[in-house]
């Protein structure tokens, strides 16, 4: 790891001047990911903005929203009373993700900008378009088996890692960042980006802006929810697929649904279609096996990653299946 | 900042090599005003490194199993490494150094924490225990005691860290069942494989009740 200078920032405002004029420096937070990165010299800020003594860890119901703070962190959140009883499904998908000590660590907002696992990335011998441009993908004719089948581009076929966002893009949340122009609201669904041929680029903050917090609006999908995640072992891996499901029933209708899947895109991947052809329909299988079929559209393999266009749409099937609780 | 900048590129400075070294890499001076005449002097002295050194270092101050400590620490400085090197607390154990194994893990503020993934100037303030830290005298926690008495290790270099987490387990509320046990150990890898134990030691703290 090379040296580099810190600061302590205890203000949104001051935080976001200290990163003014230095494109290499960065926030940290619970520095789960950053840390490791930089001990691998995959990334190397010459300056680490300290945030935690920032006042963004509270957990609040306000006008028809929960309002998450950036700096709560994982574990904070999954084992919030407000957050189980009234979004289960995010403490679900927290709790899927990495291990007990790394969510002690990790952070809402840290979690969001954390970047993929793709081994690619992480090797400073390989050629990476994300970590060095131009260099070209080396997952596109390599190792590639836990790669995208969603939204790729031949720069990239990385995925985001995050169980957290997958809920959360399901859950409609919106992230309010500050920069130095005041604050702005982004949809979660536009915060992170595909790769396209900008994939160092993972998400659509600006440079200097920090996120503050995150909302999620009030709904009706408490009672039937499952975060569905498979991978190569029982706990602490990254996701091979998994789905967030969220519905809100009428007896045995849906009345709304929420579908978004993780493990298979460069962004946490909502599923529109599929959620439209939900709605007004019986809770059955076939019901959730004809929503499946949707949610597969323009799904493209690579040579090592087929076996997600059988797995994504059984994965879909099972978490529906448990969030209408037919399991 | 600028002012350092424009002494390390002075022509006269060419032949001075450890100061413009000491210019170079220390990053963090810039964040300390420093008269710069002090620093052009020292370098004469051919202190550069020396000072280097001790700007590179930012003071930090925890309390350490109960004491307080203040600790000289380079930014980049884990609170693993820290704990080995300055301290001396070697039951922290070094596994994979990236947050994949859970052997470093010991507790802030009374958090289960990966220290290879901690910087040690974040922890300004912190209250760190490590496994040393866990016995009263010669009388072993109950998870030490419990680990011995159901084999809870072979080879024994995870166990520290098992032990740290296995105590916050309970604590957390986390160790209700053993297939909960098991999911939330799961960051603590043990190459060999003494789950079972593990977990049978965890279950049997978790109902002798624990105290902390």
């Amino acid at each position: 790891m090379i040296q580099f200078q810190f600061e302590r920032a205890s203000a949104v405002k001051t935080a976001v001047n200290a990163l003014a004029n230095n494109a290499n420096a960065k926030f940290i937070a619970g520095g789960t990911n950053l840390v490791d990165l930089m001990k691998r010299n995959v990334m190397s800020p010459t300056k680490l903005v300290d945030i935690n003594a920032i006042p963004l860890k509270n957990i609040q119901q306000q006008n028809g929203k929960i309002i998450i703070g950036a700096l709560a962190l994982n574990s904070q959140v999954a084992d919030d009373e407000l957050i189980i009883e009234k979004h289960p499904l995010l403490a679900m998908a927290l709790n899927a993700g990495a291990s007990a000590q790394i969510r002690n660590m990790a952070t809402v907002g840290g979690n969001m900008m954390q970047r993929t696992r793709c081994p690619y990335f992480y090797d400073t011998a390989l050629p990476c378009n994300k970590r060095q441009p131009g260099s070209g993908c080396g997952a596109l004719e390599g190792a590639n088996r836990m790669h995208a089948i969603f939204g790729a581009s031949k720069d990239c076929i990385a995925v985001h890692p995050s169980d957290m966002c997958v809920a959360l893009v399901a859950l409609d949340a919106v992230v309010v960042v500050a920069g130095p122009k005041g604050e702005r609201r982004i949809p979660f669904e536009e915060f992170h980006r595909l790769p396209g041929n900008q994939p160092e680029r993972d998400n659509t903050l600006q440079a200097n802006e920090l996120i503050i917090s995150v909302e999620i609006p009030d709904n009706s999908f408490n009672k039937n929810t499952h975060y569905f995640k498979v991978r190569d072992r029982a706990s602490y891996a990254f996701a091979l697929v998994s789905v967030a499901a969220a519905l809100n029933m009428d007896g045995k209708v849906i009345k709304e649904a929420r579908l978004a899947m993780g493990g298979v895109a460069h962004k946490p991947w909502r599923l529109k279609d599929a959620e439209k052809s939900l709605v007004g329909k019986p809770a059955t299988e076939e019901t959730f096996r004809q929503a499946a079929e949707i949610a597969m559209h323009g799904a493209k393999a690579y040579k090592h990653n087929a076996f997600k266009l059988k797995l994504g749409p059984n994965v879909i099937v099972e978490a529906l299946k448990n969030a209408a609780g037919l399991v | 900042m600028d002012k350092n900048r424009k002494a390390d590129h002075s022509p006269k400075e060419d032949n001075h090599e450890s100061r413009r070294d000491f210019l170079k890499t220390s990053s963090i001076l810039t964040a300390i005003a420093v008269a710069p005449l002090t620093i052009a002097k020292a370098a004469e002295y051919n202190l550069g490194e020396k000072i280097s050194a001790a700007f590179e270092t930012t003071l930090v101050s925890m309390t350490v199993n109960g004491v307080k400590k203040q600790l000289a620490v380079e930014p980049r400085s884990t609170l693993l490494d820290v704990l080995r090197e300055q301290l001396d607390l070697t039951g922290t154990k070094k596994g994979c150094d990236y947050g994949q194994c859970g052997a470093c893990t010991v507790h802030v503020n009374g958090q289960r924490v990966l220290s290879c993934l901690s910087l040690a100037v974040m922890q300004e303030g912190k209250q760190v225990t490590t496994i040393e830290g866990i016995a009263k005298g010669d009388e072993l926690h109950p998870m030490q005691q419990a680990f011995i008495k159901h084999d809870g290790f072979q080879c024994g270099y995870c166990t520290p860290g098992q032990i740290m987490s296995g105590i916050a387990c309970i604590n957390e509320g986390h160790a209700e069942t053993k297939e909960d046990t098991r999911e939330f150990m799961s960051g603590n890898i043990c190459r060999c494989g003494a789950y079972p134990n593990i977990v049978k030691a965890i279950q049997e703290v978790k109902n002798g009740g624990q105290k902390s």
